[in-house]
């Protein structure tokens, strides 16, 4: 029902959904998604137009250099909490953009433009696939776990002996791996790069796919990152046009900010929590005599 | 045998003394009981042997090791378990998730050979299950594995807590307070508990106001005052002894 491109946009969105994904699952409120994207989408494009390495040199490079700035920014700024975590890492984005406009190699303020296409739609399918594994599988596991823990309580889960310093910066570095991912991918299927693509909005956008589908499960960033670019597209469709006379443009915006004011409110734990079970209220013990509930 | 031994523990914020100059130790399998009034520095104490605040001065040695220099995972590593004054469970997590949370020193398996499906992590996976499961219904809570931890009464809770920490197999557990808000009837429980665990040779440090607990099942008392230890003896000791009857009950006119 899509065109190809948009299809393509929904892999790479729920890719990016997903790098958030794993932070959130550790408790870390990380900004820096768009930036590591930007950093895979730079060197990736650098290396194929002016290094000209094969495709999948270019990747594994675009995965692992970020990766490695992960641990470099991560071990100073995870000691932060919060919004404090959120607002430093927002300025390594506005740094690496400051940087990318002022380097020769990566075109300045226009960018790169007319990088090869070679991005396949197995490439797309395949690196979805790796990262939805992943997300899969650490539910349960003892990192999972310990993630979990670092949520709930970053204090109680050290004194339970969880090394929390080091499950936060893996987080983050498999965060920055699956942006790298992302941002490379999508460089070399749209063909052009700006060092504006990869700012606070794209940052926002992002975390908008964890917040409306929600983050309690890794289903939910996906969900939220196929139906909001899904959604622009609908709106165009010349069914909805009949009936609600939409055009793309500031109407897909206000639609974006209802949708999000509506499952904030809502739905907490977003999109996803329609599916999941609720938690039931245990019933008292037949065994034990009443207890008074106190706070 | 000593496993802790704490020698001239100091803590300052500021102008304050919160503890001044404390020391005692505690034998391997005893249960050691600090008492005190509000504001004694009790839980300070707690929050210095758990890593959560380093010491102004003084040391704190486990198994004969220094611990007051170690990160709270060290220190948990180490074989020291706490439970909390106001319960902070994992909030979000089922009863049973809370405790396999505290398998986490007793468990190794790695995410790279869960990917892999190793069937040595499923194995542990399920060890772990099974232990966690088997320590809900130690402390009563068997039926209660799928309940959301905070949906849970209060003593429930904290049994619960209680069970989270005996998880991680330690050989010192410090209990802040367990009887807190409790009635009559979860005090009892929580009495049985503890009773039984010294049974089967568990060394505890005991934070408790409620003398009922602390009379019940201390075999020794350490009474603090304003940050500084005033007495220490049994049970009948303590209960006889002048300066801690001042503390709780002040100066005879």
């Amino acid at each position: 029902m899509f065109g190809e491109s948009v299809r393509q946009l929904m892999a790479i969105n729920a890719l990016l959904a997903l790098s958030i994904y794993l932070t959130l699952a550790c408790g870390q409120l990380s900004l820096a998604n768009a930036a590591f994207m930007g950093i895979g989408a730079y060197l990736g494009a650098v290396l194929t137009l002016n290094a000209g390495w094969p495709f999948w040199a270019v990747i594994v490079a675009a995965v692992i250099v970020p990766m490695l700035v992960a641990v470099l920014v991560g071990l100073p700024s995870l000691r932060l909490r919060g919004v404090f975590l959120a607002i430093a890492t927002l300025g390594l984005g506005e740094v690496l953009r400051v940087v990318i406009v002022n380097l020769r190699a990566t075109g300045g303020a226009e960018g790169i433009s007319s990088i090869p296409v070679k991005t396949h739609d197995w490439h797309l399918a395949l690196a979805l696939a790796v990262a939805l594994y992943l997300t899969w599988r650490l539910r349960g596991s003892r990192m999972g776990y310990a993630f979990e823990a670092i949520r709930e309580d970053e204090t109680v889960a050290r004194t339970m002996g969880i090394n929390t310093t080091r499950y936060k910066l893996i987080a983050f570095v498999l965060s920055a791996a699956l942006a790298g991912l992302a941002g490379v991918l999508k460089a070399h299927l749209f063909r052009a790069i700006t060092p504006g693509d990869y700012g606070f909005v794209q940052a926002v956008d992002i975390l908008t796919f964890a917040v409306v589908g929600g983050s309690a499960s890794f289903l939910g960033p996906a969900l939220g990152a196929v139906l909001l670019t899904a959604l622009p597209e609908l709106l165009r469709s010349n069914v909805l046009r009949d009936v609600v006379n939409f055009e793309a443009g500031w109407q897909t915006l206000f639609l974006n900010g209802v949708i999000l004011l509506l499952v904030i409110l809502f739905l907490p734990n977003g999109l996803v929590s329609l599916f999941t079970r609720q938690w039931r209220r245990p019933t008292p013990l037949a065994s034990e005599p009443a207890t008074v509930e106190a706070t | 045998m000593t496993l802790l031994r704490v020698e001239g523990l100091t803590r300052r914020f500021g102008g304050v003394v919160a503890v001044d100059d404390v020391s005692f130790t505690v034998g391997a399998g005893e249960i050691v009981g600090l008492i005190g009034p509000n504001g004694a520095g009790k839980t300070t104490v707690i929050n210095l042997l758990t890593g959560l605040l380093r010491p102004s001065s003084g040391q704190i040695e486990f198994n004969g090791a220094r611990l007051d220099s170690l990160t709270p995972h060290r220190i948990a590593r180490a074989g020291v378990a706490r439970t909390y004054q106001n319960i902070r469970l994992f909030r979000g997590l089922s009863a049973l998730d809370n405790v396999i949370v505290g398998t986490h020193l007793r468990t190794r398996a790695s995410f790279a050979a869960r990917l892999a499906f190793a069937p040595a992590v499923r194995r542990e996976e399920a060890e772990a299950r099974e232990t966690a499961r088997a320590l809900l219904a130690r402390v009563n809570l068997g039926q209660r594995e799928a309940a959301r931890a905070t949906s849970l009464p209060y003593g429930e809770q904290r049994r619960l807590e209680i069970a989270r920490a005996l998880a991680a197999q330690p050989e010192l557990l410090l209990l802040d307070e367990p009887a807190a808000g409790m009635n009559p009837a979860e005090m009892d429980v929580l009495i049985a508990l503890i009773r039984s665990l010294r049974d089967e040779g568990q060394t505890i440090l005991l934070i408790e106001h409620n003398m009922q607990v602390v009379m019940g099942v201390c075999d020794r008392i350490v009474v603090l005052n304003f940050g500084r230890k005033i007495a220490e003896g049994t049970p009948a000791e303590i209960s006889r002894d002048k300066d801690v009857i001042t503390a709780y009950l002040g100066e005879e006119e």
